[in-house]
């Protein structure tokens, strides 16, 4: 035999054994943490999109002794449901990324051990949704609004709409391309937005008349950005034809953020009357194995150091009070003054049937 | 009138001349048989002639139409490959039938004509078997009888007999010559055996090259080849150079007696082994008995002379002389020729 | 030149001398062993409890129920589309790919090995990727739309186009593998009889093909009817294949009975397409034969065969070539014209805050470890259940064969959730490890290892063996002086086909919970999940360089692919 070969062949069962050595280093490494009830790791279950600076979560090692473990569990529905089938033997010591669109369902799984953080008295009560309980504990908030590209309606001497109410209208005829709601979540915020505007009863007519005026449903976020909307990078290296988009209040000073060199003004703007408010949360997980180090990371999330990281990391907003936007979000920011809400407990009743008569309305 | 006529035909691959002016000719109800070593470019001429070929320069004619841009199933012609090429997904019955069907022949007139052939060439009743249960001797008999069946105007047959074992091969060359005479059958075969190609053809045609190298009756060739080349492809190992004046040829045997006629002046002797006597020391050629070799009833003597190459010769088994031993050798007259040099 | 394969069949060739039998029994559950156990614990565990959770959901076991959730009217209607688009599919692939099969298995032409990498690169590539290249086909703007005017990125034809696109390659490289290895002579032997040119081909060369166009097409009908990536960015949310709606139920809904009663219909189906598979392709092992694909290649001749050349030139540059086109030109396309910026912006930590706390190319680095781990678990585990498989035997043996194969058949999100309620006890408490991520793509590797490696070690004559044991050697030190040099192209083969599968992995790897390192479509998506024009060219940079790396890994196996075998990729 060719001993190039032998030394590959060994390689690979090198390699092979190797890794489940590691594996087993890893497994281990994972369960001490409980063990001595106050290990070095506290881990955190989140969805794909949380972001944070290194200088924030090595403040928090200086602070607590604690290193953070993040592990990403999907996109926001996907993370919590792994949650709720875990329960009882969950896979960190704390969740974040729970929004008021899903809370009841992670509530009514009895997923999380109350605690109440401390610094919880900075942040306004309209927030804390679970109340007096304190399963959860607030976090960020971010708004879904429609966005337009400025440039489309520059060019045509048209106003952009503010409104809900202006989208039905003739002038915007085939501008508008939002998510699906059955399974994209500011496709369902925004679907939420028109209930919370319209009423229980009145948002399936505003709906009809929405398709009557040429609005395109795509499945995703990505897809609506990248694709079809013209204000985008990506809409208008493929020409896309929808100056308008549902997509977040935090989207066009991202889009300063991320230019280069960077504009004096947002290529796309912000229909303000057409938002929906979105509240994050995090919460102790029931039977985590470093609830003291979990704790510690709740407080540490509501801190002004991480309130202030976080709007450049996951372009939300803070909760508290006194932490400070950065210039980006004052200069290209908007403020949402009436953001439309549905109660968490309406919206766990009434969401699957929602978006089941949203389909028949908006897909067949 | 000949039903095959190929005039000047030539085909390159690259730089190399597969075929090179080729003329031949196959009258009808004959058996011409190519003969050749193997790169002499005999099975490029079948495919030539079939149209699976192109050539790059001469003419085919086919009955005397040429047939220049008619694609290969409109030429009429049959061939029956070297490893038969039988179709593995079908049985025997399909595999005959399969020209017939092409022809648009009717399942009565198929399932007939599929009985007749496998009954002409031995097999009756194996329309169900599978090839691959076929013995070698099977599958040529199948394919011939597939290659029979639409019957061709020529048919053509590359080395028809190659992968057999001598005995079948023997017994098979003669069925095959027999049936041909029956059918009356044009056959052009090509093949790399002397002994096949003799016992088949009505004329034979040597390849080397590209090239003929002769052509003739089986037995004008074998009596007299064109060439040391064709003289030695057919097994003949006496061969020297020699100097003919009058009925006497200066060989380094030395001087050997050829009949009247002989080409004059610088050439090849050629002696049949037949015409080596062997005898007492002394007379004649001293030569020493190097081996023997032992077929049916005749013993091949391999014999070193005193001067010039060896020679093989032909006695019968009572008159064999031992290994080692001293011999004095002569030549028959009749048994000897004079070829051209090359 | 006929190779001189000796065309045994089965019986003959499996049966050994009594005396041996027990022994070699033993040796082939040795080598089960380690196989058996991952894909008892990687694989039928997780799956299995996942869906009887659901099955069991709300206590007690309820078959009445089963059956009408079954039955629903909205799932009776996707798993109606779910045939019928895979169906569908499977028809076009066979149609627009067949040609591309013959040009690359019988005309010598400059460029063909260029051309067989590049038709595979597709089938590797992530359709996170491929959707947004994909619309840039058929979508506004596309090539169809510039040339007809027709734009087909809402029609259930955008996404039998791309199944054409992911699929070229399995029906080139299956057919196309045998179609190389017919004797032509056994057309020339039709056309002999009066056959023309395309009733040559129907008569012999199809029915010899027979076998592998069918096996081709029901690898093609089980990629497509297990389709997720596609149906969801190219479908839009009109159309939803059953995995889709899997993915749905158990990801976004946590429907779990709803989902375990699809995965049962999938699980139903894929075992139907699997058990035909298995068969046919048993049945192609039959007497054809098998010439050295050097020399049955010939140069075009005529203008029919210039022409096809053509046409399969064209196809290939618009359905396959002009996808990944539009990305590599939308990587260079910046704002100050064409250049290198985004490509260099990978090589920066994201100073703005960003998401990346590390240059974005280290997803590179990520991704080939995983690959490389995926690879090694890939080539041991289908190595030794394809030295298992070697010699046929039993039901049993045969049945672990297509056991093999059902990973291919189950959704991501099946497994990733399996996984979770599973794993989640010592001495298996993976579900916090990163080797999780390798072991989950391994179970989409090793399908195609197997089928690589099997015809392959199948092909070495016993004989071999039995000559090395009378000269003295021990099974293993035959299998290592016989075997072993001769399959060890093939292996290479599959370790770089397993390499390329895993490096383009998406489902598994993001069902997985993960330590924070992204692989390269991790961070693919990630990166075109937000606003900016520098997160959308940095994607589009870094899809182009997983493009590369697979076409790369792919280019490199031609070079070692094996000339005499028919493995299936």
């Amino acid at each position: 035999m060719n001993s190039q070969l032998r030394r590959a062949v060994g390689t690979a069962l090198a390699t092979a054994l190797g890794a489940t050595a590691l594996a087993a280093c890893g497994g281990e490494s994972g369960g001490t943490g409980g063990q001595d009830g106050g290990g070095s790791t506290v881990t955190l279950v989140t969805h794909d999109s949380f972001a944070a600076s290194e200088e924030v979560l090595k403040e928090f090692t200086e602070q607590t002794g604690y290193t953070v473990k993040v592990l990403k569990s999907g996109d926001a529905g996907t993370a919590l449901n792994k949650e709720i089938l875990t329960k009882g033997s969950p896979q960190g010591d704390v969740f974040f990324g729970v929004d008021n669109t899903l809370l009841s369902r992670a509530l009514d799984n009895d997923l999380f051990t109350p605690y109440e953080a401390k610094g919880l008295d900075r942040v306004a009560a309209e927030f804390q949704l679970d109340g007096e309980k304190k399963r959860v504990t607030p976090v960020d908030t971010g708004d879904i609004c429609v966005n337009y590209d400025r440039e489309f309606f520059a060019e045509r001497k048209l106003e952009p709409p503010r409104t809900f109410a202006d989208l039905a209208e003739p002038a915007y005829k085939d501008m508008l391309v939002v998510e699906n709601a059955a399974t994209s979540s500011p496709g369902l915020g925004f679907l939420l937005g028109t209930v919370g505007a319209f009423g229980e009863d009145g948002w399936q007519d505003y709906w009809t008349k929405l398709r009557a005026n040429g609005v395109k449903v795509v499945d995703g976020w990505e897809q609506a950005y990248n694709e079809e909307f013209s204000g985008s990078a990506g809409g208008r290296q493929s020409g896309a034809e929808r100056p308008l988009v549902v997509s977040y209040a935090s989207s066009p000073p991202v889009e300063v953020l991320y230019a280069e060199p960077q504009p004096e003004e947002a290529p796309t703007g912000v229909a303000t009357g057409t938002c929906f408010r979105q509240i994050e949360f995090a919460g102790l997980l029931d039977g985590a194995k470093n609830e003291k180090g979990g704790k510690a990371l709740i407080d540490f999330l509501v801190s002004t150091a991480f309130q202030e990281d976080m709007p450049l990391n996951m372009f939300v907003h803070p909760v508290v009070a006194d932490a400070k936007l950065p210039e980006l979000f004052t200069e290209h920011g908007v403020v949402v003054e009436e953001p439309a809400t549905v109660a968490p407990a309406t919206i766990a009743d009434k969401r699957e049937q929602w978006v089941r008569s949203w389909s028949s309305i908006v897909l067949k | 009138m000949a039903l095959l006529r190929l005039e000047d035909v030539g085909v390159r691959f690259g730089g190399r001349a597969a075929l090179d002016g080729v003329d031949l000719e196959v009258p009808e109800h004959r058996t011409v048989c190519v003969l050749g070593p193997s790169g002499s470019g005999k099975s490029t001429l079948l495919r030539v002639v079939a149209g699976l070929q192109r050539a790059d320069r001469g003419r085919v004619l086919l009955a005397g139409a040429d047939q220049a841009g008619v694609p290969p199933h409109r030429r009429g012609v049959g061939l029956m490959f070297q490893d038969h090429q039988l179709f593995p997904q079908r049985d025997v019955a399909g595999n005959v039938a399969f020209g017939l069907r092409m022809r648009g022949a009717g399942r009565e007139e198929r399932a007939r004509r599929v009985g007749e052939l496998l009954e002409l060439v031995g097999l009756p009743g194996a329309q169900r078997r599978a090839v691959p249960t076929l013995s070698g001797g099977e599958q040529q008999r199948v394919a011939l009888a597939r290659a029979l069946a639409p019957e061709p105007k020529l048919l053509m047959l590359d080395e028809p007999l190659g992968q057999l074992d001598r005995g079948l091969r023997e017994r098979l060359v003669t069925e095959l010559r027999g049936l041909f005479g029956r059918l009356g059958t044009t056959v052009l075969a090509v093949t790399h055996d002397q002994g096949e190609a003799f016992a088949l053809a009505d004329r034979v045609v040597v390849m080397r090259d590209g090239r003929v190298a002769q052509s003739g009756t089986p037995l004008e060739v074998w009596q007299r080849p064109a060439s040391r080349f064709v003289a030695r492809f057919l097994g003949f190992d006496n061969l020297a150079d020699c100097t003919v004046s009058g009925t006497r040829a200066d060989t380094p045997w030395g001087a050997v007696e050829v009949p009247a006629g002989a080409p004059q002046g610088e050439g090849t002797l050629l002696v049949r082994p037949s015409g080596v006597r062997v005898g007492p020391e002394g007379e004649g050629l001293a030569a020493t008995v190097e081996a023997r070799t032992f077929r049916a009833g005749r013993v091949a003597v391999r014999l070193r002379p005193d001067a010039g190459p060896g020679l093989e010769a032909d006695c019968a088994l009572g008159e064999v002389p031992p290994e080692g031993a001293r011999v004095g050798l002569r030549f028959g007259v009749g048994e000897t020729v004079v070829l051209d040099r090359a | 030149m006929v190779l001189d394969r000796p065309e045994v069949d089965d019986s003959a060739r499996a049966a050994p001398p009594a005396g041996t039998a027990p022994r070699g029994t033993a040796v082939r559950f040795a080598l089960m062993a380690v196989p058996v156990a991952f894909f008892a614990v990687f694989f039928a565990y997780p799956v299995s409890a996942i869906v009887s959770r659901g099955l069991h959901h709300g206590g007690g076991w309820d078959p009445g129920r089963i059956v009408a959730t079954a039955t629903r009217p909205d799932i009776l209607g996707v798993l109606w589309f779910t045939t019928w688009q895979a169906l569908a599919s499977t028809a076009l692939t066979l149609l627009l790919a067949l040609p591309g099969a013959y040009v690359l298995a019988r005309l010598d032409f400059p460029g063909r090995r260029l051309l067989r990498a590049v038709v595979t690169v597709p089938f590797v590539l992530p359709t996170v990727v491929v959707g947004a290249a994909f619309l840039a086909l058929v979508g506004r703007g596309g090539l169809l739309d510039d040339l007809w005017g027709v734009r087909l990125d809402t029609t259930v034809w955008a996404i039998l186009l791309a199944h054409v696109f992911f699929n070229y390659a399995v029906v080139v490289r299956t057919v196309g593998g045998l179609w190389a290895q017919l004797d032509p002579r056994q057309e020339e032997a039709a056309r002999m009889l009066g056959a023309g040119r395309f009733a040559a081909w129907r008569s012999v060369t199809l029915p010899a093909l027979a076998p592998s166009l069918a096996a081709a097409a029901l690898m093609v009908f089980l990629f497509t009817f297990t389709s997720f990536g596609v149906v969801q960015i190219l479908g839009g949310p009109t159309f939803t294949t059953l995995e889709v709606e899997i993915y749905r139920q158990t990801a976004d809904l946590l429907d779990l009975p709803t989902a375990a009663v699809l995965t049962l219909l999938q699980f139903a189906a894929v075992g139907t397409v699997l058990a035909v598979h298995a068969r046919i392709v048993r049945r192609r092992e039959t007497a054809l034969r098998l010439v050295d694909p050097a020399h049955t290649a010939h140069r075009p001749r005529g203008a029919a065969q210039w022409l096809l050349l053509g046409g399969v030139g064209a196809t290939v540059a618009a359905l396959l070539l002009a996808p990944p086109a539009v990305l590599v030109e939308r990587s260079l396309d910046t704002p100050r014209g064409y250049g290198l910026d985004y490509y260099r912006a990978l090589f920066e930590v994201d100073s703005r805050g960003g998401s990346f706390l590390v240059p974005p190319i280290e997803a590179v680095g990520n991704s080939l470890g995983y690959a490389l781990a995926a690879t090694a678990v890939s080539v041991t585990v289908g190595g030794l259940a394809a030295a298992a498989l070697t010699r046929r035997a039993g039901r049993l043996v045969r049945g672990f064969d297509a056991l093999l194969m059902l990973p291919l058949g189950v959704s991501a999100v099946t497994v990733g959730f399996g996984f979770l309620i599973t794993l989640d006890e010592p001495p298996l408490d993976l579900r916090t490890s990163w080797i999780l991520v390798p072991l989950a793509q391994a179970l989409v590797g090793i399908p195609f290892v197997v089928r690589i490696m099997l015809p392959v070690l199948r092909a070495v004559d016993e004989r071999l063996r039995e000559a090395a044991a009378v000269l003295g050697a021990s099974p293993l030190r035959a299998w290592r002086e016989v075997d072993l040099p001769l399959v060890r192209r093939a292996l290479l083969v599959a370790a770089g086909f397993a390499f390329a599968v895993s490096l383009g992995e998406f489902g598994a790897t993001v069902f997985i919970a993960r330590p924070d390192n992204p692989t390269l479509p991790v961070a693919v998506a990630r990166l075109l999940g937000r606003p900016g024009e520098l997160n959308y060219g940095q994607a589009m940079a870094l899809a182009t360089l997983l493009m590369a790396v697979c076409a790369a890994a792919l280019l490199l196996l031609e070079r070692f692919r094996p000339d005499k075998t028919s493995g299936e990729f």
